[in-house]
């Protein structure tokens, strides 16, 4: 097989608000349904209308789901970013663009092959109205990357029938501007291009049993199948869709056909300091209630996170990350709340996390994270981010297990009040730290009083040294159970090589790509995916193991390397990082430069300042 | 703080409600709270409704915030459970708490600092949403646990303890209520224990986000010469307006309606409250008219008190959300999870 058919990147330069995301995903959809494996990673601006917006698709024979940090073909609609549009493609690559009004200073470029197509005069000349003619001008260069990329037409008619199922009009419509593309292309250009998709090629279907999903509507579905009744939130990119797939998902599944009544609660709270409230108070109730906030939100809802850790009350809460600090930049991606996650509010605090890498663990962890509350009793911070929230990733298909038993924790029920001599709420009957709960409205006996207050193991209001240490020490003890019940790391491991790279969360896609290209370097290395916190002791051991460790994150502070230091008794030194914190997915040429630069300092030469130092986005 | 406990031993002829219980089963822990204060009294109205109103306790929730008055929820009904959450945040804890669990009774203990400065946005949104729950103000103008600040009540002119003349016009509760659509609004005075027991009982049988702003006085930092919110100056200036009977529905047959001008009102489980209008001119169903009449006795700094605006048949959260009777919390996971089945239907759209 040549090397580029099924194994080149695709970026589209657009305006936001002019409709492209149908034609994208339109794209994306024809060849993952050709059996193509296919990444798309949407950029977009902070904005309604107006201003730039790029879509990254990757056909990937060997599934890869990371960028690969290189763009074989641009699709350059946007004048405002031309220029810049132009630089990017690699050498050998092509420039399509809409030649309608000529540029010829796209031409500067003759390492490049330049594809005019006149979308707007197209478009113009076919349809009326100038939304409709915007709208279809990116429809229609839909269409020329079909013929230049050998797509299945049919498909795509197919697509737009199930999109426009109720409004055949518009399938009409937009099966014109597709032929109106493709034809053009095909009789101007030799088509298809040297990089193509050949489902023939791959024998079998690649994408069979496999999903196109983003992790907030995984994320979404895992809440309604693990039985959350409670969903309060504030809306907040880019978490937003999470709560929106819960409603969407809630609506069709949870209401009874019966009586028409919903069993399940969905609350825009006021603020993110209600909504976290709002889920106390439900979770404290015997409800499995939830929300879904980016760091701005999770700022906010500091103060309750530390009563929920303190009063033990449980809580799922999902941390869509993205860039900060502050407002930052809303629409691009970090792991950049790993440090706030671990140890929201004030006082001695830690909260359990877990990290997803993609939408499919997204929907398992969504599940767990409920288990974990309340067999825990305090909040769970499902740390995902806009790239896993948002982005569309190819999955194995998400399976549910019908005689899943929701673990409910350490409930009091009726009976077992009633035989008690007195309840003590705070009370470490089993050693392992984590007390007994009563639900209101069950027993007079089971009543106890919540604060945030001092207290002590029997829930008396307590101002003395001793009885105060004595519950927070227990929480201590809590902590170390937990260690045995959160996912443990994933660890891929040689006994012979004592170099190593850790990650987490999204960056796991583009980790794999990265070993794979560094093993044809002859570099090989371990490999271990933290999948939360606290750390298992699997993760210390690991770590011991090791003479040279790389810490992959999305984030300018090295926070999980800073977790990592504070949390085992590893030594600082042999943990370097590599930091890619400029709001796109990391990728995996990225990585691969960082460790080549690191462990070949005779042939490379790396800064002193750690980051972005390897010129790569 | 009052530092005599109160024998366990109860004497057998202390009267019971329909549960078998005495009022002795609907107190909580000893009051931390100075002696003399008015948030005890209210404590005690409480006790008294909840006796009065056949609550078993375990079904009685009772949340509150930070500071004196958020203390007072652990000093009643021990038997059910409380919930002291933090500075200002008690109505999301309620919201939560109440979507949970539609069939328990909230009451929620505030204070003036708490609801209308840090809690302003808590309040007025528990407000709009028609929380059900009985929400109590005790407010007596300052900041007692850090010792004596202007809290948003203060009226201008009122003095501090240490001779500091509030210049910001206060935040009314009521009238903000009443601006924000709310249900049930009420106000009174601690050292009226008559008016308020009543008060509290019908707030409790409300369907709807009840409010009762009762005027508290604080005797260590506000029951000065100077101040508005002293006991010398509430007894002055405060006037029922309207007075009402709280009537159970079970008690219904020998409630007599005939006495005076009598409004009587209807709540969802069939309870009444009796409204006897004192001030001829009065209309507590009137919300424009309630509005404008409030505002003008504050003007001349008079309180008018009872229960001084009710619609009873107003939606509170759960019809809006159309929940089911049951409570979400009783749902068992088989009706609440989907199954593979039904994933395997989603999962359609995603190929």
């Amino acid at each position: 097989m040549p090397e580029r058919v099924n194994n080149f990147a695709i970026k589209i330069a657009t305006v936001n608000g002019t409709g492209s995301a149908s034609a994208n995903s339109l794209l994306m959809k024809s060849i993952f349904r050709s059996g193509v494996p296919v990444m798309g990673k949407n950029y977009f601006p902070s904005n309604i209308q107006g201003l730039p917006t790029w879509y990254e698709i990757r056909v990937t024979k060997d599934s890869y789901v990371a960028r690969s940090g290189k763009i074989d073909i641009m699709v350059a609609m946007n004048a405002e970013t031309y220029t810049k549009d132009v630089r990017e493609v690699v050498s050998g690559g092509y420039l399509l663009y809409d030649s309608t009004w000529p540029r010829p200073a796209l031409l500067a470029r003759d390492d490049i092959t330049v594809l005019g197509v006149p979308f707007a005069k197209l478009c113009n000349e076919n349809f009326n109205g100038v939304r409709t003619r915007i709208l279809m001008k990116n429809i229609c260069y839909a269409g020329a990357l079909a013929a230049l990329l050998d797509l299945d037409v049919a498909k795509i008619r197919e697509l737009l029938a199930e999109t426009y199922a109720k409004k055949p009009a518009l399938v009409d419509s937009n099966m014109k501007a597709i032929e109106l593309g493709y034809n053009y292309t095909r009789e101007n250009f030799q088509c298809p291009l040297p990089m193509h998709v050949a489902p023939g090629l791959l024998g079998a279907s690649k994408t069979a049993g496999h999903i196109l999903i983003d992790g907030n509507t995984a994320a979404g579905l895992g809440c309604v199948f693990a039985g959350a009744t409670v969903g309060a939130w504030y809306p907040i990119t880019p978490s937003t869709s999470l709560m929106d797939a819960f409603k969407m998902f809630a609506d069709k599944l949870r209401v009874d056909p019966a009586t028409g009544k919903k069993n399940f609660a969905f609350i825009q709270a006021e603020d993110e300091l209600a909504a976290i409230g709002m889920v106390l108070g439900a979770n404290w109730n015997g409800a499995r209630a939830f929300t879904a906030t980016s760091g701005p939100g999770v700022s906010l809802m500091n103060e309750f996170l530390g009563l929920a850790y303190y009063a033990e009350v449980p809580a799922v809460l999902f941390d869509i990350q993205r860039v900060g600090p502050s407002t930052g930049m809303p629409t691009r991606t970090q792991q950049c709340d790993i440090l706030e996650g671990a140890y929201a509010s004030h006082g001695d605090t830690k909260h359990v996390c877990l990290f997803p890498r993609d939408p499919e663990e997204c929907f398992y962890f969504a599940r767990d994270a409920y288990d974990l509350a309340e067999r825990l009793q305090t909040p769970i911070m499902v740390m995902s981010d806009l790239d896993i929230g948002m982005n569309d990733w190819m999955c194995p298909d998400l399976k549910w297990d019908d005689n899943y038993v929701p673990d409910r924790g350490k409930v009091l029920s009726k009976d077992e009040i009633a035989k008690l001599d007195k309840f003590h709420r705070y009370l470490d009957v089993d050693g392992d730290g984590i007390p007994y709960r009563t639900l209101p409205g069950v027993h007079p006996k089971g009543a106890y009083f919540t604060r945030g207050s001092g207290h002590t193991q029997y829930g008396i209001y307590t101002e003395d040294s001793a009885e105060y240490q004595i519950v927070l020490d227990r929480l201590t003890r809590k902590f170390t159970t937990a260690k045995r019940l959160v996912p443990k790391a994933i660890i891929e491991q040689d006994a012979h090589i004592d170099i190593a790279v850790v990650a987490y969360g999204s960056s796991d896609g583009a980790v794999r790509e990265a070993l794979d290209i560094l093993a044809q370097h002859g570099v090989k290395t371990n490999y271990m995916r933290l999948r939360s916190f606290p750390f298992g002791d699997e993760v210390e051991k690991f770590l011991d193991q090791q003479k040279l460790v790389f810490v992959v994150e999305q984030n300018r502070d090295a926070q999980m390397r800073s977790l990592l230091t504070l949390e085992t008794r590893i030594e600082k030194a042999k943990l370097r990082s590599l930091l890619h914190y400029s709001g796109l997915p990391i990728s995996s040429e990225f990585i691969v430069k960082g460790v080549l630069a690191e462990i070949e300092p005779k042939t490379r030469k790396p800064e002193a300042i750690p980051g972005n130092k390897f010129g790569v986005a | 703080m009052t530092f005599l406990p109160k024998p366990k031993v109860r004497h057998p002829s202390l009267p019971k409600n329909s549960l078998g219980l005495t009022r002795r089963d609907y107190e909580g822990g000893l009051s931390t709270l100075c002696a003399g204060c008015g948030h005890d009294s209210i404590t005690a109205a409480i006790i008294e409704a909840s006796w009065g109103l056949d609550i078993e306790p375990q079904n009685m929730v009772k949340l509150s915030g930070i500071g004196c008055s958020s203390k007072t929820t652990a000093y009643f009904v021990s038997g059910g459970h409380g919930f002291n959450s933090v500075h200002g945040r008690m109505p999301s804890i309620a919201m939560g708490a109440n979507a949970a669990n539609r069939n328990l009774s909230y009451i929620g203990v505030s204070g003036d600092g708490d609801t209308l400065s840090i809690g302003l946005g808590q309040f007025c949104h528990a407000i709009r949403r028609n929380l059900n729950m009985a929400y109590i103000i005790e407010n007596n103008g300052v900041y007692g646990l850090t010792k004596g600040q202007f809290s948003a009540s203060a009226d201008v002119g009122t003095m501090a303890k240490k001779g500091e003349v509030n210049q910001q016009p206060p935040i009314d509760p009521v009238l903000l209520a009443l601006t924000l659509g709310a249900t049930f609004v009420a106000r009174s005075f601690s050292g009226d224990k008559q008016q308020l027991v009543p008060l509290i009982q019908a707030a409790l049988r409300h369907k709807g986000f009840a409010l009762i702003d009762v005027l508290s006085p604080c005797v260590t930092f506000n029951d000065h010469e100077g101040s508005t919110k002293s006991y010398q100056y509430t007894r002055e200036h405060y006037d029922a307006a309207v007075h009402a009977d709280f009537v159970p529905f079970q008690r219904e047959i020998s409630a007599d309606y005939a006495a005076g001008d009598v409004l009587p009102v209807v709540l969802h489980d069939g309870s009444r409250i009796l409204l006897r209008k004192l001030d001829a001119s009065y209309d507590p169903t009137d919300r424009g008219a309630a509005t404008a009449a409030i505002s003008e006795r504050l003007k001349k700094g008079e309180f008018l008190t009872g229960l001084l605006y009710v619609d009873a048949d107003g939606k509170e959260f759960h019809d809006v959300n159309e929940t089911p009777a049951i409570p979400l919390n009783q749902i068992p996971l088989k009706q609440l999870s989907p199954g593979s089945a039904a994933l395997a239907k989603v999962l359609a759209r995603y190929r």
